[in-house]
Formats: C-alpha cells, structure tokens, sequence
C-alpha cells in the first residue's frame, strides 16, 4: 500500500480518476457511450478525441522540459503549419485527392520540423536562453502564419483532411490513433533506447554528462526538432477539426496547456526525469477538467480561472515546503488521537 | 589592467574602448538607442514625415502603459525572474475598477484599489516563488491565468468609463514649446514612473539588493542582504505597475475590455529585453526598459505609416529579439572570458 502511494503516478492518476468521478456523480451521462453505426460516441469518447492535439504537443514538451528547456513556440509552429497545409488544400485543383492531402501534410509537418530544429540551433548551438529562445518563434510565428494565409481564415473542403480529426476507425475516432501512435513511438524511442537516459542525464547536469561523453548539444537540438515535429502534426490535426486556418487561434495558450500538462504528469520543470505515462495521464486530466468547465455552464473565457487553481493546487502539493509541513501537522496530531477517543 | 592582446576585430579608438570597458553593462543599452536613431533615421528618410512633434508626442501617449509595465518588468527581470502575468493584471484590474466606477465609486477610491490589487498579484507570484519554490515562469503564468479569468467574470463585455477624472488622463493635452509638441497625464505618470524607477535602482539600498540578488542570489544571502524581502518586493512592484498600466490603459481606451493586454506580456519581455537588460538577471537599466519601448511603439508606427499589415510588428520585434538575445550572448560570453 505504502508503495503505491509513493508511486510518482499515484497522485496524477488519483486527479483524473476524482476528476471522471465527480463528472459522473454530476451528470450520469457523462460515463455513458453509446454506440450508433458502429461507431462510439459520448463524453469521454470526445475527450480521447479532442486530447489528441495536446497530447502530441505535451510528448513534444516533455522531452524539451527533460532536457531543462521550454518550448514556448509550439502554438505558433502548430499555427504555421495548418496555415501552410490548408494553403495548399486549398491552392491545389482537386482537394479531396488523397496525394494532395498527403504532400500538404508532409510539407506542413517539414515546415514545423525546419522551425524547431531552428529552435534547437538557437538554444543548443547559440546558447541562448530557452525560454526567449522559443519566445523569438513565438511572437514572429503568428506573423508569419497570418502572412501566408493573406490576414484572412482559409476555409477548405477536403474528405481526407477531415477524416483525420472526425473520421472513425474501428468504431474509435482516428485522431485518437494518432495519438496512441505518437506515444508509443515517443515511449520506443526514449525507453526501449538509451536516448531517454542520455536525455535525463542532459537535463540534470548538462555539464556533467558533456564530460561524460554525452553529445548534449546533438540531444537538446534534436529534443526541439521533435517538439516542432509534434507540434505540425497538432497543428494539421486542429486545422482538420475546424476546417480552417485559423492564425490567431490556432494553438493560443497550448503552450501553457501542454506546460501544465507534462507538470501534472510528475516531470519536474527543472529537467531530467520524465515520465510519458504521467504526461499522458496529465493531457487527459487537463481534457477532463475542460470538458467539465464547459459541463458547468461556465463560460469558457472564464475557464482560465479554473486552471489557475489547479495550477497552484499542484504545484503546492508538489513544494517540499508543504509537504514538510503536512508531514510535520500529521506526526503531531498522531499521538493527540487516544485523547480524541477518550 | 592587464592589455589582452586582440586580434580579431578592428581597433576601435582608444578613448571609445575605454568608455566601453568601463561601461560595459550600458553597452547593450547604447546599441538600443543607436537602434532607435537608425529606425528613425531611416523611416524620416523613407517617410520625410516621422519626426514630426506630433508622431513623436503620439509615441509616449500610445505606448503610456507599456512604459510602466516595462518597468516593473525590469526590477523582476533583473532579480532573475519573469512576470507573465502583467498583462493579464493590467485587463483585470482595469476591468474591476470599470465596474466600481459604473456602479457610482468615485476615482479617487477606485485607483488606489487599483494599485492594490496589482500588488496582490505581485505578492502572491512572489510568495509562490520564494516560499514554496515554484519556478517564476510557472507562478507568473497561474497568475494570468487566474487575472484573465476574473477580468472575464467582471463582465464578458466591455464597460465604458464615463468617470471626469480618468478621462482627463487621457483628453488634457499639455501643449508644450513650438510646433504641436503635446504631452497627456498619462504619459506624464509613465515618464514619473520611469524616473522613479531608474532612481530606486540606482540610489537606493532596494534597488542595489535586487542587482546583487540578480547576479548571485547565493552570495548575496551569504551577505546578509534581505533577499526574500527584496525579491518578494520585486514581484509587487511589477504588480502595481500593472495596476497602474491598468489605470491608464482604461483611460486611454476609454473603456474596458477583458481581452485586453493579450500577448502585451510577451510585447513587455521583448522591450525590455531590447533595452539590454539580461535575462539571467543582474545586469540592466529602466533607461534601456525605456528606449525598448521607443524601439517597439517607432517600429509600430513605421508600420502602419507603411500600410502593411500589423502582423510584421510580431514578425519585426521577434527578429530584434532574436538580434539582441545574440548580442547579449557575445558580450556575456566575452566577459567571462576575461
């Protein structure tokens, strides 16, 4: 029992179990799925679907967190990269072609790689700071993304582009498979290899493991790089949903729901150990308490509110200092109880 | 001083190296305002219409709030921290007093509750950040959050300030000299502000804590010097600078509006980063804060004279950053070689 407890998993996973309970006490629906033409449908089924762009993007964040960074440009990469797929859609003759839709894919996810290893360069080769780093992309990013749609919203019909965040297959969304494929490859590559230790160990002492033999530079530039790979394909994936390339909307404060989700997960902002599984849980607490927001009437500009407390409340639980005293309080009320039997 | 031989670069004259060795934490401020004159050098010669009083009266009057933000970012930023929060804070608290002024507060209560709540803003990332460790980057971003929120909770739609005194912030132009030089309240409050600033970090026992704390938080609580004070003091000053941003902001909109200020943290970041102050803390000045915002509010000006779309401002001021955050990695690096 003492074990489990002490998992690092067992708090993030206690907050998303409350958080499915307190829904389903509030509306009995909410756990109900139904199925209509052999395809599912129901709450949580809308939250394995609508997570799928914040899970890519947080797998993205995790690995640039461990290595004691921040990528602060995923929205706007994700904003560059629908704007720059659907341009194409859009610009092509046939829209519902399926190589059209492919090449706008691939050059949307190239776009994002380009710009992240960009990232990476700054960061690992000039040495500048992460956070203003990314901040460069991020504030330019949505220029650019507004340039290359004209200032307007680009509007497409395309079969196959909508399949991806609205299709089914199997009787799950599709978006939910790429979500899965996107976590099993991340989880082969970081710990069926020795890169994720190689990643750790960048991001707890960066200097350390360069004496050690570890290319830091070739770890942390390639960390971005995979974070603007991530971040394209959300950016496809969100454009797929609405259907439009949205500049200014696109991603706005993903990054901030991504950060938040790899911290709920149990990785440390201050880099080295991560964990996929805590991010994951971490994505679908954040989708879950989204979804329950918007449940509760409330209106979603005052959502952030919510998440501000969540915001504190974890990172609280997660200060020595309150634990230290929570610990302290405990043993002291300890041996008050046979005076409170008494 | 020992001569390190140079080779690489040019010789510059003795009497400029000097100047610059001695001064060499105004270097970055110096190249912001060489910046500056070129922008406006080039944009007269483009335009032939840009120095003229009244674009340059406009420039303080437009980006008022933004001189006020810049500094109280200065004093976190110099600590070593980050504030994510101003401009949130700033649409917040200017969407509360809105609304206590709709409902009959006279402005003279309604500032100084203001200000106040800003500080509570200020307090509360700084008691996240020093008393249970949290990063500053994450406490500053619960408190926009959380401001954003609650702008949106005081109302969804704008409110209109119809308060005499607010709006005399705004309206009074001090006609000043010949031509059509004007100056407003509200830029007089963030010229104060600037001044004021500058003053607290250059003379007083505060202001020098905040820099020592900036350049090793370690040595200088091994000095006995009141490090928690000082960087929880760091964090309200931002804090009322917001609310104070908030203020004159209304004043200029002449209304509220929840969405305001989105993205005005990272516009803050990037004026005062601009400005030359280090973002690993320690080394800068609320002057170079000043001319950040000169560069920002000129390049926006020179856009919308150009007719192009405001988009490139984000793209511009992105690609400034980006220069600078490189010069300031040269000089750095360059000092620690010494």
């Amino acid at each position: 029992m003492k074990k489990i407890l002490r998992h690092r998993m067992f708090w993030p996973v206690i907050a998303l179990l409350a958080l499915i309970v307190l829904n389903t006490i509030a509306r009995p629906s909410f756990i109900s799925i139904t199925v209509q033409n052999g395809q599912l449908y129901g709450a949580l089924i809308d939250i394995l679907r609508n997570s799928a762009p914040l899970m890519l993007v947080s797998l993205g964040m995790m690995i640039v967190i461990a290595t004691r960074g921040i990528d602060l440009s995923v929205g706007a990469i994700m904003a560059v990269s629908g704007a720059v797929a659907l341009t194409i859609i859009a610009d092509s003759p046939s829209p519902d072609d399926l190589g059209t839709v492919l090449v706008a894919i691939l050059v949307g996810v190239l776009v994002s790689l380009l710009l992240g290893i960009w990232n990476g360069f700054l960061v690992a080769v000039v040495g500048v700071q992460p956070i203003i780093a990314t901040l460069v992309l991020m504030l330019a990013g949505r220029g650019v993304a507004l340039l290359i749609t004209g200032g307007f919203i680009t509007t497409i019909n395309s079969a196959p582009y909508k399949f991806m965040a609205q299709g089914y297959v199997i009787g799950l969304p599709f978006a939910f498979f790429v979500s899965i494929a996107a976590i099993v490859i991340v989880a082969l590559i970081e710990r069926r290899t020795a890169l994720g230790v190689l990643t750790e160990a960048v991001g707890i002492n960066p200097e350390a493991s360069r004496l050690a033999g570890v290319r830091a530079r070739g770890i942390i530039w390639g960390a971005y790089a995979a974070s603007g790979v991530l971040a394209g394909f959300a950016g496809i994936l969100y454009t797929s949903n609405i259907m439009a390339a949205d500049a200014n909307a696109a991603g706005l404060y993903i990054e901030l729901y991504a950060i938040l989700a790899v911290v709920l997960g149990g990785t440390s902002l201050a880099g080295g150990k991560f964990t996929v599984a805590g991010t994951v849980v971490g994505v679908f607490t954040i989708e879950t308490l989204r979804s329950t927001i918007l449940f509760l009437g409330v209106p979603s500009a005052v959502a952030p509110l919510f998440l501000a407390i969540v915001v504190v409340i974890v990172v609280l639980v997660q200060s020595q200092r309150l634990r230290g005293a929570v610990a302290k309080l405990a043993q002291a009320l300890r041996p008050k109880k046979p005076e409170v039997a008494r | 001083m020992t001569s390190v031989p140079v080779t690489t670069e040019k010789a510059p004259t003795g009497v400029v190296r000097r100047f610059l060795s001695r001064r060499a934490s105004w270097v970055p401020v110096f190249a912001a305002v060489v910046l500056l004159v070129v922008i406006f050098a080039a944009a007269q010669a483009y335009f032939g219409n840009i120095l003229t009083p009244r674009v340059i009266s406009a420039l303080l009057l437009d980006n008022a709030y933004l001189f006020i933000l810049a500094v109280g970012m200065t004093f976190v930023i110099l600590t070593g921290g980050i504030d994510l929060s101003v401009g949130a804070v700033m649409a917040f608290t200017g969407m509360f007093g809105a609304s206590l002024m709709r409902d009959g507060m006279p402005s003279a209560a309604v500032v100084p509750i203001m200000l106040l709540l800003g500080a509570a803003f200020g307090l509360a990332i700084g008691v996240l950040v020093q008393y249970f460790d949290v990063q500053p980057f994450i406490a500053s971003l619960a408190a926009m959050f959380a401001a954003r929120g609650l702008a949106f909770m005081v109302s969804l739609d704008s409110i209109k300030v119809e308060d005499g005194a607010i709006l005399w912030l705004q309206s009074t132009r001090l006609q000043a000299g010949v031509g059509s030089w004007y100056i407003t309240p509200t830029g007089i409050i963030a010229l104060l502000v600037v001044l004021v600033g500058a003053l607290v970090l250059a003379f007083t026992r505060f202001g020098r804590t905040i820099y020592a704390i900036g350049g090793s938080e370690q040595s200088a609580r091994l000095m006995g010097l009141p490090v928690v004070r000082t960087k929880l003091l760091a964090y309200v000053v931002s804090g009322v600078c917001a609310g104070l941003a908030g203020v004159v902001f209304t004043a200029y909109t002449g209304a509220s509006y929840p969405l305001n200020g989105i993205g005005t943290e990272l516009d803050t970041i990037a004026a005062v980063v601009i400005g030359g102050t280090l973002l690993t803390g320690g080394s800068g000045y609320v002057v170079g804060s000043m001319i950040g915002v000169f560069v920002y509010g000129t390049i926006k000006t020179v856009i919308s004279f150009l007719g192009a779309d405001q988009s490139w401002t984000r793209i511009s001021i992105g690609a400034l950053l980006l220069m600078f955050v490189v010069v300031q990695r040269v000089i750095v690096a360059r000092s620690n070689r010494r």
